[in-house]
């Protein structure tokens, strides 16, 4: 089994990605250039947080035309997995990889904070193994968060069991209080229709050691593990 | 030749930066404003004796590929010599 880890200009997160499947998920793991266009020998590959190409033009946009992105797509038709953790989302939408966009925070700010989370669909290779009694208290850091689709979009995402995080307060209620950016109905991650792709904005692998805060997010690359096992077994 | 593109959000996008700068030109004491929308503007200088038409079908290009993001937003192209 091996994990890849992207590297965009500007990306800042790579490091904590690669040191959390290294280290807490125990598996190999490489960078993977963004000039790169071969994947081969990659099971799943992650799209880390940061400022691809300084968010130029909108967050996400630029980082869509790398050479990388390309494989990313026949990748993710292939059925591997592909991973996007804020940044990473927003260019997954970007690419189109996932329905919807990432626009400004309502309220405008950069937030960096932990929130609660609930999850929504465990029935996902990236959730099998977080528990959905459980309020997961993961770290957002982002000024475009703000999930958007439109109407068409968000019932076909209900209906498939798309949505897989939702921003809620420490009960697990889901509430216009507890969203951190004025995301539509609270989204926080979805995942497409195969469920071989995943974005959310919070940070998991921000949330894998006590001495941080939370290991909450331990559970969710633990779960991608033991999906790309189960395929291997 | 140059093309002009503006890009703006959909109708039905919020738009919490152009709420922000209402409030700051409200504050300025101007009353009487409804509504201020942000958006983006792009000037393309286009190489070669380009018809007007083919300038404007790579410039329409451009916008849609690149420019604006098609689930939040919407362009519109001038054309200029």
């Amino acid at each position: 089994m091996k994990f890849g880890v992207v590297v965009f200009p500007g990306s800042n997160c790579d490091h904590d990605a690669y040191h959390v499947v290294s280290k807490h998920v125990g598996q190999p793991v490489d960078f993977i250039w963004h000039q790169e266009t071969d994947l081969s020998g990659f099971d799943a590959v992650i799209v880390p947080g940061g400022f691809s190409y300084g968010d130029y033009l909108r967050a996400g946009a630029l980082a869509r035309f790398s050479p990388v992105m390309k494989a990313i797509k026949q990748f993710a038709a292939d059925g591997k997995f592909v991973f996007g953790i804020c940044n990473g989302f927003q260019i997954l939408c970007e690419a189109g990889l996932l329905p919807g966009a990432l626009m400004r925070n309502a309220g405008l700010h950069f937030i960096c904070k932990h929130v609660n989370l609930r999850l929504e669909n465990q029935n996902t290779p990236f959730t099998t193994g977080v528990d959905p009694a459980k309020v997961l208290s993961i770290p957002i850091a982002h000024a475009e968060g703000n999930y958007t689709c439109d109407d068409a979009t968000f019932n076909s995402l209900e209906e498939n069991g798309q949505i897989v995080f939702r921003y809620c307060d420490e009960n697990g209620e889901v509430t216009d209080a507890a969203n951190p950016n004025g995301a539509r109905s609270n989204i926080a991650g979805i995942c497409n229709l195969d469920r071989n792709v995943l974005g959310m904005m919070p940070h998991p692998e921000r949330a894998c050691e006590e001495m941080l805060g939370s290991n909450d997010g331990r559970d969710i690359f633990r779960s991608l593990t033991s999906a790309i096992a189960h395929i291997q077994a | 030749m140059k093309a002009k593109v503006y890009v703006t959000l959909k109708p039905s996008v919020l738009d919490p930066q152009g709420k922000a700068i209402h409030h700051s030109v409200e504050s300025l004491g101007f009353k009487n404003i409804g509504d201020i929308r942000q958006g983006k503007y792009f000037e393309i200088a286009l190489d070669g004796d380009l018809t007007e038409s083919a300038a404007k079908e790579s410039a329409e290009r451009i916008a849609k590929d690149v420019l604006a993001n098609p689930v939040i937003e919407d362009y519109r192209v001038e054309i200029t010599s």
